[in-house]
């Protein structure tokens, strides 16, 4: 069991119309791996992340979690589409996404945003599901905040209590598209430390971030994309102090300003 | 004195009043009903990607648009019975078709009224803002579980305002059915107004009744849409 990565991804393409915006992209995580995924916008990083988990679905290439293989197949036109969409369904509940833009459900109170997936995906109890959504709560630092709706919390509130979403399905992976991107400065602060916690509790994590503090000191493998490629992959402190690649040490040095 | 009070007395026509007045409540009822389920059909049907789903609510649409509601009320009541009864002569059956007023009334305010409630769920469900469905989507939920918990709770928030409005009006569409001989509000005060020969009086008690009845809406309104609004800041 050891040696079957917790994720495996590999040969991503993904063109929207004439553009190419992945051209073959592979990582491998093992549990417990933190890869960050840095690179300029446009890079591609986020369109890979949202075809990890088929908010987008890669024109090639295959995605592996734990082992199975999500099937794909081709329809009349050529165009590649999950073979079983309650496959795709099933992939999502053990990959935890969180979002740019939080994306909590401006509907539903906190505690309701985070119970709903275990109630009406996985099919828990009621009371499993409160259980389970006070424990996540506690741990982002915003149980008193369970019975608000998402609009009456700050930005930084609203990323946490998106983790804990994240979090409630109990997810083998978790899955982060630039979670401090869309915060006032003042909020990242309070996000990074959750990621940090999570990190440091051994969570697989896959993380597309500006936040170079992050990638440099949690990560346990920074992935560093360009124009759809690969371009530089390793270990933290090789990326940073010593990138092979010249456009990498560009990104790092415009970056760190 | 006396004089002065004559022209607010109904002289015993108060009671044909109200029962116009419940009846004109039930066909609107009725044709709300038909016209909400009509609009949901009928922005699906602009919403999908099916070429033949959007001819037909498009055409559906145009004609409601095109077509003066009083007309399409004689054409429905008139016409269609006749239509059908020859229809089945020429396959050699003998049918006698009778619609009854209040059928036909509500179905033919719900069909009109369905066309502007299409245009109001359309313009909700595109409302819905992209990321909601994505983090539906992300958390496993299949398409159906995605539209009842997610998509159709938040574009209800978005129709209700549109659909306080349709009701409005079409309530005082109602009017219109009292063409066909069905005792609602508008024919039992005509009755009234020509019995008694005080048209006023008779049409500005029925223009109350229907105050009432859109101002108690308009508060019905305000509180449905706090209730579907909760959790925005305003």
């Amino acid at each position: 069991m050891a040696d079957i990565p917790a994720l495996a991804v590999e040969n991503i393409h993904k063109r929207f119309g004439e553009l190419e915006v992945l051209k073959g992209v592979s990582l491998v995580a093992r549990t417990g791996d933190v890869i960050s995924m840095i690179g300029s916008s446009g890079s591609g990083k986020s369109t890979f992340l949202r075809c990890v988990n088929l908010l987008e679905i890669p024109d090639e290439g295959t995605v592996m979690l734990a082992g199975d293989t999500l099937k794909m197949t081709r329809n009349r036109k050529g165009e590649a589409i999950p073979t079983d969409r309650h496959q795709v369904d099933r992939f999502r509940t053990r990959l935890g996404m969180v979002f740019q833009n939080f994306n909590l459900w401006t509907h539903m109170t906190i505690e309701q945003n985070v119970m709903e997936a275990p109630i009406y995906v996985q099919k828990r109890s009621r009371e499993k599901a409160r259980e389970l959504a006070i424990g996540v709560l506690e741990k982002v630092g915003i149980v008193d905040k369970a019975h608000q709706y998402p609009e009456q919390l700050s930005g930084g509130q609203q990323q946490r209590a998106a983790i804990a979403r994240a979090l409630a399905m109990e997810p083998e992976i978790l899955l982060f598209d630039e979670p401090t991107s869309a915060l006032d400065p003042e909020l990242v602060g309070d996000v990074l430390r959750v990621m940090r916690q999570l990190a440091e509790e051994g969570r697989t994590m896959l993380v597309v971030t500006h936040e170079m503090g992050f990638a440099r000191e949690l990560s346990s493998q920074v992935i560093f994309l360009h124009q759809g490629r690969v371009e530089e992959q390793g270990p933290p402190s090789r990326v940073f102090d010593n990138p092979a690649s010249e456009r990498c040490r560009q990104f790092l040095t415009t970056e760190y300003k | 004195m006396s004089g002065s009070m004559e022209m607010f007395d109904l002289e015993g026509y108060g009671a044909s009043l109200l029962d116009g007045a419940l009846l004109t409540l039930l066909v609107g009822f009725t044709a709300m009903v038909v016209a909400i389920l009509l609009g949901l059909l009928g922005a699906w049907g602009k919403l999908s990607g099916s070429k033949t789903a959007r001819a037909a609510t498009e055409t559906y649409t145009t004609i409601v648009r095109g077509v003066p509601e009083l007309i399409m009320l004689l054409l429905v009541y008139f016409g269609v019975p006749t239509l059908l009864q020859d229809l089945a002569g020429v396959f050699g059956y003998e049918w006698v078709i009778d619609l009854n007023p209040f059928t036909a009334g509500s179905l033919t305010i719900g069909f009109i009224y369905g066309a502007f409630c299409t245009e109001v769920f359309r313009g909700a469900f595109q409302a819905v803002p992209k990321g909601q469905i994505e983090a539906a989507h992300a958390a496993g939920m299949h398409e159906f579980l995605t539209f009842r918990r997610i998509r159709f709770p938040l574009a209800m928030r978005f129709a209700l305002p549109g659909l306080g409005n349709v009701w409005m009006v079409l309530i005082k569409a109602t009017a219109l059915i009292s063409i066909i001989q069905l005792d609602e509000l508008m024919r039992n005060s005509r009755i009234a107004a020509n019995s008694t020969h005080k048209p006023f009086t008779f049409y500005f008690a029925a223009s109350l009744i229907f105050l009432f009845i859109t101002a108690v809406s308009m508060w019905g309104q305000k509180y449905a849409e706090r209730r579907a609004g909760r959790g925005v800041r305003r």
